[in-house]
């Protein structure tokens, strides 16, 4: 079975406010906010690490779940994710920019 | 004053939020207009034209030329602002601060049209117009946000004498170091009565509900940057400029106090203002 491998779109404007992170949509000015193991693979897409690996070493350790089952979650997230294009999702590891967008993963 | 001819270009600046706006038209009818409509925020037409942020030349054209509930389109292409609606046209040229618009002589679509420009030119200042009323009180601003039928107009027909008016419908507001300032502004609501042409530090802004008690609640900050990016007046399909506008809410959230409002329609909410 192949890996999968996700990044942040860097044409999507994050930021995280008391906790809460906040997307929006480059493409439509649509505004999402996201749940904890969404900040975490959104905080984890860096295009290299394979999506699994982020299940087992970042979202398993911090919900009591089946691995199987956080990876097929996950796995759903990250396709919803993308079809909003505020990540992207690929078989192979993805090439980020050096050049990052001002806003993309500012965490403060 | 020689007779104006027919090919003689006339000007006004139109100054909102420190920001001027020069128009130039051939037509003293429609100057007149200008200069009417935006009374207190007009400067002197001698003022040079690069000391405008843009310029734009008006061509005139038959009312009836389109329809004004039209949704409205702001594009950029090569390098150019296209802004269009049913009833107006409007091009610029933001390396040349040069434009034009084409319109009937009515107020209301270069009205629409400033409106735009200002939301353009502060995207990248860090600035914001934002659907709420706004008035200083105690040389202090205080924001009123809301949607249609929040209450923007009902609490700006409440405000007492020693309250001065900013806008019942649009609030301009910059970014000036760590602080925000609030500018009055033309742009009117139901209350058709320009704001008035001053500036003060933004103090509070308050999302709007009205309820059976005045009452201010505090608001945690994802709520309050999620109503406040409800409440951005901005129009344009350019992913830059929409990064820089959700930059600059989590910006003002991050600087200002946002609290909740809820009022009964009477003059006592705005003891609880100031």
């Amino acid at each position: 079975m192949s890996r999968l491998y996700v990044a942040r779109n860097p044409r999507a404007a994050a930021r995280s406010l008391d906790g809460e992170m906040m997307i929006m949509s480059g493409r439509d000015s649509t505004l999402f906010t996201l749940n904890r193991t969404a900040t975490i693979l959104w905080q984890s897409a860096d295009g290299t690490t394979p999506l699994d690996e982020i299940v087992t070493r970042k979202i398993c350790p911090e919900f009591e779940v089946e691995t199987e089952v956080a990876l097929r979650d996950a796995e759903n997230l990250a396709r919803e994710l993308a079809s909003h294009e505020i990540m992207q999702l690929s078989e192979t590891p993805i090439e980020t920019s050096t050049k990052r967008s001002p806003l993309a993963g500012d965490a403060r | 004053m020689p007779a104006l001819t027919e090919r003689e270009q006339l000007s006004v600046v139109i100054e909102v939020g420190g920001l001027a706006v020069r128009v130039n038209t051939t037509d003293p009818g429609f100057l007149s207009l200008l200069q009417d409509r935006y009374a207190g925020y007009v400067g002197g037409s001698d003022r040079a034209s690069d000391q405008a942020e843009v310029e734009f030349d008006v061509e005139l054209v038959q009312p009836g030329f389109g329809d004004p509930e039209a949704d409205v389109s702001v594009k950029h292409r090569l390098g150019r602002w296209s802004l269009e609606r049913g009833d107006f046209l409007a091009e610029w040229d933001p390396a040349t601060r040069r434009g034009w618009i084409r319109q009937s002589s009515n107020p209301y679509s270069i009205d629409a049209v400033l409106r735009i420009v200002h939301t353009l030119l502060l995207a990248n200042r860090g600035g914001l117009l934002l659907h709420s009323a706004s008035a200083v009180r105690n040389g202090k601003a205080f924001l009123f946000a809301g949607v249609s039928g929040a209450g923007k107009t009902t609490i700006a027909r409440l405000a007492p004498p020693d309250a001065t008016l900013l806008t019942d419908e649009i609030s301009y507001v910059r970014r000036q170091g760590n602080a925000y300032v609030a500018f009055g502004t033309p742009f009117t609501g139901e209350m058709a009565k320009l704001g008035e042409n001053i500036s003060a530090p933004v103090a509070t802004l308050y999302l709007l509900a009205q309820g059976s008690e005045n009452r201010i609640d505090t608001v945690a900050p994802g709520e309050a940057a999620r109503s406040l990016l409800a409440n951005v007046l901005f129009f344009a399909e350019d992913e830059e400029l929409v990064q820089s506008v959700f930059h600059s809410v989590f910006e003002f959230v991050n600087r200002v106090p946002v609290s909740r409002l809820t009022f009964v329609p009477d003059a006592r909410v705005w003891e609880l203002i100031g």
